[in-house]
């Protein structure tokens, strides 16, 4: 992949695109951490409520799950789509390569 | 009621179905027909056996002790599926590049191939696995218990052992037919994972239908569930923050290191690419298993007698409400949740076993290595699926002797501690090129007598001499070492005890053992190559100096990855190498290349091992080590064109090296051809010579000459004529040959009778040695198109050599012909001779070249020269086969005739 030591210091939009998707990609799994404990801060002695208990606690971590499942999707995608790019402008030393345009659908209908 | 006779009906007739799906699958991709067979979605399915009969029932019941911790189990493997860019994406790399076969595998291969650390994690993932898999078949048992207990009237109580063992008895069976199909562990097992791709789905619906009889059924839609929920007891508990960290993180550790999910995730793994779509399909299928658990639980305890398990509740509430499908399709939901986890785990673990235990018992007692005893295919195979009936029968006994009454997440709980060992010395292998085999051997031993000691052996209570008294006062009266209480942290829930105080003192272990020690060549060499696998995807390059034999390589690795798999390795190898045959240099690369091939079959360990025996420079210097890393480099400095450039001037030389040896040879072999054909060509007419003197002389002398003589040298002439005529047919045959001008006679034929016609003819007017001929008439019925007589001139003439030169007594011939499938036959004719010499191979089809100057030879070294021309002409080729006992020609000829050039 284009993570040797030696890739150039500033990329061209494409790339860019790809490096900031990888990075969302590498952060969801803390963000989604973060979230998902925050029942533990409900509640407790001082409160009537027990910790993180009630339906409240059930629908929260459920919610912050599902929202997790779908940006990690749409990443995902996003991603496959850039991968396809540069693998194409790789194979066909050409940035733009159009023929890539059906891959990428090809792509899209096998997410569903 | 549903009566238990056709539940039963149901169970076989399932089982049978899954068959029929792994046998179709398996039929299909043997066709080469993957299609969807390879598609993310069913590499995303085959994950699910995460989620075995312990989400299936047990999380139901963790649900209403506990409440939402039970999310904790399925929230772990979510993050670590979302974050897959973080450590999956490295780990399937590795596993793909390096060919590993398994979590010891890949342990034992990142340091330096040790087969201690193989025999370590082996064992660990077995004492580990072994409750989990008894877990699975309590679960099944209970389960028709359930069915069996609501309908006493119809038939006698099934007995939970019984149970038990038919179906581990069943497992073991389907396991061993489609899960030991092929050697190759990274080949994947198209069958197994096309029924537990099945089978994932039957469970998903299964709970997920419970659920919306739950919600839709019994409840009154979202809002009144809600509200139920709100009111529950299942909710209305503390949740423990410790614990609930713990187990987030605990479970995140075994879906990476649990054998089985090891085997899906990396070894299974066809495409890179699937974990595109796994990142969120996978964590979806968790959210889909796990969001009705709490719905069921709190109804459960809400309708449900407070003397029912809540382990049941999945199957308990549609027979109260007596929905028959619903908890038919829930049974086979359960079902299927624990045969595809105790199916895909007793593959790894058997894997595992005889790659890390068998083998390496197995090479050791053989002294003279691997080459010269038997077939080592059929060992690794046996060995295997003793393993899977092993690893299955351990299960049941475990069963049998544990009484299967604890709660089923406890159980889960404790193999899940138990094989999260493994994660240190997995982490610290691809992040860190600094960890050490001492370290990671010091982190594992540690880490699993502590688990072993807070938290495995406890849980069989007096029966393991861990009573209440050495739980409260410690052994020998020590304070300090109370198992659920070590070094005096008390007041800890116990789980939360046993996996910090494990887990902390394995990596602190692995720590101070790797920053103390000195790793060895192989491990530094291997340590690069795990931790920066993206940068250079390159070789490792542990052979320094080879000085193996390429034919005894090629012995070796025919008996593991498969004759014709062999041979196709070493013929694309020389070819890449631009030699001709099947014998490559063995360079360095090879050896590699080689090693790496055998290891996707018997594991890495044992694959360096058994090469080592052969290729004798086993171990790298430190030496070698830098002159290796001078050379990446100066690599570094080249560009990828000069190095191109340099590998084809590299091949080019070979190629003129090898072109010119054979000249040499070659121009030698000539001046002794022609000073014998000169004398072949002037003994017959020297004696024609002096007999028709004689016959002139006598007819002009004198004395008449009396018949009798006038017979016997006129008779002599006429023979030694055509001795001539015969050595001036030969080389007229092979000059019309050598031009292309010869017309051959393209008819259809059958390839059995041409061999049968070479046959007969072969067996007249030879000296009479016997000669056995062993063949396979029935392979032989091809239908080809071709000119038979040539076709049987050739045969007639690799018939006539054997007979000829084969020096064995009892010499005996193999015929063994196949169809391939780029309708291609090939015919192979090996004797039990002694072969040919490696120098030798490559002139015997030269004209001219007789290895022998045995007089009973007689031809002058024509008959092969002619053999491969006349292939050639019917657009075919002949080669020697090296490393098959004695001397080996393979034909290799199209099958139907096609106009060429």
């Amino acid at each position: 992949m284009a993570e040797s030591g030696r890739s150039p210091l500033y990329l061209a939009r494409s790339s860019y695109r790809r490096r900031r998707l990888i990075d969302a990609q590498r952060l969801l799994p803390i963000f989604l951490f973060l979230l998902y404990l925050l029942p533990l801060l409900w509640g407790g002695s001082s409160q009537d409520d027990p910790i993180g208990g009630g339906v409240r606690g059930y629908v929260h971590v459920f919610s912050v799950w599902l929202g997790a499942i779908v940006i990690s999707g749409l990443i995902a995608r996003a991603l496959m789509k850039a991968e396809t790019l540069e693998d194409a402008s790789r194979d066909f030393g050409e940035p733009k390569q159009t023929t890539t345009s059906d891959q990428s659908g090809d792509q899209g209908t096998g997410d569903l | 009621m549903l009566p238990f006779n056709i539940l039963v009906l149901a169970c076989l007739s399932y089982a049978g179905f899954l068959f029929a799906v792994a046998f179709w699958a398996e039929k299909r991709a043997e066709r080469g027909e993957l299609g969807w067979l390879r598609s993310p979605m069913i590499y995303t399915l085959s994950l699910s056996i995460y989620c075995t009969a312990w989400t299936f029932y047990g999380a139901v019941g963790y649900a209403a002790r506990s409440g939402l911790e039970f999310a904790t189990i399925y929230m772990g493997p979510t993050m670590v599926m979302i974050g897959w860019w973080w450590i999956l994406r490295k780990l399937v790399r590795i596993g793909r590049t390096q060919r590993i076969t398994s979590v010891a595998d890949l342990i034992s291969s990142r340091y330096g191939k040790s087969t201690t650390l193989g025999v370590l994690v082996t064992v660990l993932a077995v004492v580990g696995t072994t409750p989990y898999i008894a877990l699975q078949l309590q679960s099944v048992a209970l389960s028709f218990a359930v069915f069996g207990l609501a309908n006493p009237g119809r038939l006698v109580l099934p007995d939970l052992n019984n149970t038990a063992l038919w179906v581990a008895a069943g497992l073991a069976l389907f396991t061993i037919v489609f899960g030991t199909r092929n050697l190759d562990a990274n080949e994947r097992h198209h069958g197994v994972v096309t029924a537990i791709a099945l089978e994932a789905i039957v469970k998903f619906f299964g709970l997920v239908g419970v659920g919306i009889f739950v919600v839709w059924g019994i409840g009154d839609g979202v809002s009144d569930m809600l509200a139920r929920i709100d009111a529950s007891p299942v909710t209305n508990v503390d949740i423990d923050g410790t614990r609930f960290l713990t187990l987030t993180i605990l479970s995140g550790a075994a879906f990476l290191t649990l054998p089985r999910m090891f085997q899906v995730l990396v070894v299974e793994n066809a495409e890179e690419r699937h974990l595109f779509t796994a990142s969120w399909a996978f964590p979806l299928y968790l959210f889909g298993m796990s969001l009705f658990v709490i719905p069921i639980a709190v109804v459960g305890l809400d309708v449900l007698p407070d003397t029912s398990n809540p382990d049941m509740f999945v199957l308990t509430l549609p027979l109260k409400y007596d929905q028959q499908a619903l908890a038919t399709l829930s049974f086979l939901g359960g079902f299927s949740s624990a045969t595809s986890m105790v199916i895909v785990a007793a593959i790894a673990l058997s894997t595992m076993v005889s790659n890390h235990i068998v083998m390496p018992i197995w090479l050791s007692s053989r002294k003279e290595g691997a080459t010269v005893v038997g077939d080592v295919r059929s060992v690794v195979l046996l060995s295997r699926r003793l393993s899977i009936a092993g690893v299955l029968a351990l299960g049941y006994l475990y069963f049998h002797f544990s009484g299967g009454s604890e709660a089923l997440a406890a159980i889960g709980l404790i193999s899940f501690t138990g094989i999260a060992q493994v994660l240190p010395a997995m982490l610290g292998g691809i992040f860190w090129r600094g960890g050490t085999r001492t370290g990671a051997i010091a982190g594992l031993l540690i880490g699993f007598t502590v688990w072993a000691y807070t938290m495995f052996l406890p849980s069989f209570g007096d029966a393991a001499g861990f009573t209440t008294d050495l739980l409260t006062h410690g052994p020998w009266g020590i304070d300090m070492l109370r198992p659920q209480a070590l070094f005096g942290v008390e007041g800890v829930d116990p789980v939360v005890h046993a996996v910090v105080w494990s887990l902390a003192l394995n990596t602190g272990a692995f720590i101070v053992g790797s920053l103390l020690s000195f790793p060895r060549p192989v491990e530094r060499l291997q340590g690069a190559q795990f931790v920066n696998i993206f940068e250079h995807t390159g070789s490792t390059r542990s052979w320094s100096h080879g000085t193996a034999e390429a034919e005894d390589l090629l012995v070796m690795a025919q008996r593991i990855i498969g004759a014709s798999e062999a041979q196709a390795l070493f013929y694309a190898e020389a070819d890449a190498q631009g030699k001709q045959g099947y014998l490559p240099d063995p360079t360095p690369q090879f050896l590699e290349r080689l090693e790496r091939e055998l290891a996707g079959s018997v594991g890495a360990a044992t694959a360096h091992a058994m090469l080592g025996q052969i290729a004798g420079g086993l171990v790298v210097s430190v030496e070698d080590l830098m002159a290796v890393a001078d050379e990446a480099a100066q690599l570094l400095e080249h560009s990828s064109q000069l190095e191109a450039q340099s590998e084809e001037l590299a091949r080019t030389a070979r190629k003129l090296r090898e072109a010119n040896e054979k000249l040499t040879v070659l121009s030698i072999q000539k001046d002794a051809f022609l000073s014998q054909i000169s004398h072949e060509l002037r003994t017959p007419m020297t004696s024609i010579r002096a007999f028709s003197e004689i016959l002139r002389d006598g007819s002009a002398g004198t004395e008449e000459m009396d018949p009798e003589s006038l017979t016997r040298f006129s008779g002599i002439i006429h023979d030694e004529a055509r001795r001539l005529t015969r050595l001036l047919d030969d080389l007229l045959d092979l000059s019309v040959l050598e031009n292309g001008q010869v017309s051959l006679n393209w008819s259809r034929t059958n390839l059995h009778d041409v061999i049968d016609r070479a046959l007969v003819a072969t067996e007249q007017g030879l000296e009479g040695r016997d000669l056995i001929i062993e063949r396979n008439e029935v392979s032989e019925h091809i239908a080809i198109e071709t000119d038979a007589d040539r076709l049987a001139q050739v045969f007639i003439n690799l018939v006539a050599n054997v007979r000829k030169y084969c020096v064995n007594d009892a010499p005996v011939l193999r015929i063994s012909a196949r169809r391939l499938e780029n309708d291609h036959i090939q015919v192979d004719f090996t004797d039990n001779g002694i072969g040919i010499p490696a120098q030798n191979q490559t002139v015997i089809f030269e004209k001219f070249s007789r290895l022998s100057d045995q007089a009973k030879a007689g031809g002058a070294g024509l008959g092969l020269a002619i053999c491969r021309e006349i292939v050639d002409n019917l657009g075919g080729s002949i080669s020697y086969l090296p490393g098959q006992g004695g001397a080996s020609f393979r034909i290799d000829l199209p099958r139907v005739h096609t106009k060429k050039r």
